[in-house]
């Protein structure tokens, strides 16, 4: 995938550069706004790491002048500024997610990856059914299969699977499904998320001796096809 | 003097001394008028006694010619304190009187008027001029006959008023003066109190205060103002102080375990495989620092009103609901059962975030700490409920733990205290310091009690007028 990153901050965008990388990823770098601008609106890119702060031209202003371009690359904002109003003000401004520095890479990773996914499947409307393996989960009639057998979920449970299933072969973050699944943007203290994954694992892994649902050390969890080896 | 150059120039004893000009020009009118007055009252009587005597005199005459009225004359001459008394022949020869050197002239026109003149020698020993008012009579056969006042009276009146006005005059001076001066000192000293207090204040005396002299007045309401907004200055300063010191703390001591697990791996690491446990713990340590410090950053926002900006309307039981469900299968886990009894359509104004978090901290704290110590087996309840009580949204979460001790419950609410049973624990203190801001970023409040058992927290908001549904 091709990121670019706007970032002021030297070392950070060296080692941010260098472990998206190493994740096989193609990073360009811009040092300003400007110049961030200038290769985002040129190079097509999969994905913007955008820093909201920025000498010259601020992330915000940048992402609000390429969105009102057409350029609609989806852009990763980070930010120092960690508060809830300023993720609403990056969403509001066209930044289709937002991460507080500091972060773990692997959060960024993972966000950064699933945007560009989005973006390639870009405005499809989204399946009425997943399919992984042998597991089904079909959004009409909120009926969940594997193998034949039928599985009951509650609400909760489904929509947990259903973004699992549709980031299916990706890694989700904890702060990502809480998020997404719930809708919180807070810090949760305890691990209330692990919870509720080894729930819907007790469901849907039970009595198979393939686990779909993988925890990715250090990074978050995982569905996909034990049967394929990618 | 300088003392006295700064007493001066106070306003206290300029505002004396325009009134002292006042009464002194007011004292020297009214005195004047009633000099004047009197003056001419005794005038005026003057003028009466002697027209009065020149009709009884010319009577005598009358009846029994000059005899008679040389008589008469002489009888009153003697009497003392007598009128002036003159009679002269048409030529001006003088037949009787008490009165010398009266020129002819005078008295050939008959009239009144003020004449000088000395008294007839022998009772005093220099004849002194006098000041008289006289009038003078044709009686029929051409004699004159001269009746007067002396005017010395009259003057001493004039004097003894002349004397009270200068006295008037130097007392109200003088007590004006020392008024203005006592006034003044007064009221310099107090000021002077005051900047003195203030300068102390300034250079870092926060605990002093201005005096109140009780008296109600002008300076003491000031000073009174004064002093409430150096309380509240006082009352922001330790909260900052409070704040650093938990920052300091907060992040002290995760920072040295930081280092020192960093460096003790550096030591005594063997392996490839332990350092990378070593190294993963020193992540997992920062993310706690960092998840401390995100919570400061918010608890100083909040402090600091600079969240206000997020207040929007939503529904608390939507939250709170959400918030339950979320920690409910956790607090399974934990072998504790979590009862969630929510009443819908709780509008209220604030951020449904924030809120979010702070019924999170409160099930957190209920999970860690809301364990019976001498359970039966049963699983330790936490009951969360959320419903409208008039004007108010209610929301309290409930646990069977020890609770927290009579004498902490208090300054568990204040502002940014942690209780040093929880400081070693992580997050805690922090945690409910964030509930209270956000609890005051909608209007509301905390309430912590001990439910016995367990402790309940309340977060006590306003309810806002039913805003229609955002779905």
């Amino acid at each position: 995938m091709k990121i670019l990153i706007i970032e002021d901050d030297a070392e950070a965008a060296a080692y941010l550069a260098k472990a998206l990388r190493e994740t096989g990823h193609v990073v360009d770098h811009a040092a300003d706004g400007l110049d961030g601008y200038a290769l985002a609106e040129a190079g097509a890119y999969d994905v913007l790491v955008v820093d909201r702060m920025l000498p010259k031209l601020d992330g915000l202003s940048l992402i609000r002048s390429l969105r009102e371009q057409g350029v609609t690359t989806p852009a990763l904002i980070i930010s120092a500024l960690g508060q809830v109003d300023d993720r609403v003000k990056g969403l509001r401004a066209g930044g289709d997610d937002y991460l507080p520095k500091p972060y773990a890479f692997s959060e960024l990773l993972a966000r950064v990856e699933v945007l560009a996914r989005r973006r390639g499947g870009a405005q499809e409307a989204e399946p009425t059914r997943y399919e992984v393996g042998d597991l089904a989960l079909d959004r009409l009639s909120r009926r969940v299969t594997r193998g034949g057998g039928e599985i009951d979920l509650q609400p909760r449970e489904f929509r947990l699977l259903e973004y699992l299933m549709k980031h299916a072969g990706q890694v989700v973050t904890r702060t990502m499904l809480l998020e997404n699944v719930w809708d919180y943007h807070f810090d949760p203290q305890t691990n209330v998320i692990d919870v509720h994954v080894s729930r819907l694992r007790g469901k849907v892994d039970k009595g198979f001796d393939k686990a779909m649902i993988q925890t990715v050390r250090g990074a978050g969890y995982m569905l996909r096809d034990p049967a394929r080896s990618d | 003097m300088g003392g006295l150059g700064r007493l001066f120039r106070t306003t206290a004893f300029k505002l004396s001394l325009f009134y002292l000009a006042i009464f002194a020009v007011t004292i020297f009118l009214t005195l004047g008028y009633v000099a004047w007055n009197a003056q001419r009252l005794v005038n005026a009587q003057v003028i009466d006694a002697i027209e009065a005597e020149i009709t009884g005199l010319a009577e005598q005459f009358e009846r029994g010619g000059v005899r008679q009225l040389v008589r008469t004359i002489n009888r009153r001459s003697r009497t003392p304190g007598a009128s002036l008394y003159l009679i002269t022949t048409r030529g001006g020869a003088s037949i009787a009187g008490n009165v010398e050197n009266i020129s002819p002239r005078l008295l050939e026109t008959p009239g009144q008027r003020r004449i000088e003149y000395q008294q007839a020698a022998g009772e005093e020993v220099e004849p002194r001029v006098h000041r008289a008012v006289v009038r003078v009579y044709h009686l029929p056969g051409g004699f004159r006959l001269l009746v007067g006042r002396d005017l010395e009276e009259n003057e001493r009146l004039r004097e003894v008023i002349r004397r009270a006005f200068g006295w008037s005059v130097l007392l109200v001076g003088l007590f004006g003066g020392l008024g203005a001066w006592v006034v003044s000192k007064r009221m310099l000293k107090r000021v002077d109190d005051m900047t003195q207090t203030t300068r102390g204040i300034m250079a870092g005396d926060l605990g002093g205060r201005l005096a109140v002299a009780g008296t109600r007045d002008e300076l003491d309401r000031l000073a009174e103002s004064l002093n409430a907004m150096l309380d509240r200055i006082g009352e922001l300063l330790t909260g900052m102080r409070q704040v650093s010191d938990n920052i300091a703390h907060d992040l002290k001591t995760p920072l040295t375990r930081l280092r020192n697990r960093a460096d003790e791996a550096l030591r005594t690491a063997r392996s490839p495989d332990e350092l990378r446990a070593a190294l993963e713990a020193t992540i997992e340590e920062s993310d706690n620092l960092i998840r401390v410090f995100n919570a400061l950053l918010m608890i100083a926002r909040l402090e600091a009103g600079a969240a206000a900006d997020m207040v929007v309307g939503y529904d608390a039981a939507e939250v709170v609901g959400g918030v339950a469900e979320l920690y409910e299968a956790a607090a399974e886990e934990a072998g504790m059962r979590l009862v969630a009894d929510v009443s819908p359509d709780l509008p209220v104004k604030g951020s449904r975030e924030l809120l979010g978090q702070a019924v999170a901290n409160l099930i957190d704290n209920a999970i860690k700490y809301g364990r019976r110590k001498d359970g039966n087996g049963e699983p330790d309840t936490i009951a969360v409920s959320a419903r409208r009580e008039g004007e108010r949204v209610l929301i309290d979460v409930t646990d069977h733990g020890p609770g927290i001790p009579e004498a902490d419950l208090e300054r568990a609410q204040e502002r940014f205290v942690r209780l040093e049973s929880a400081r070693t624990r992580p997050g805690f203190g922090l945690g409910l310091s964030l509930v209270a801001g956000v609890a005051r970023l909608h209007d509301g409040s905390l309430l912590l009690e001990n439910a016995g058992p367990g402790l309940k927290a309340t977060l006590d908001l306003p309810l806002s007028s039913p805003a229609p549904s955002p779905m």
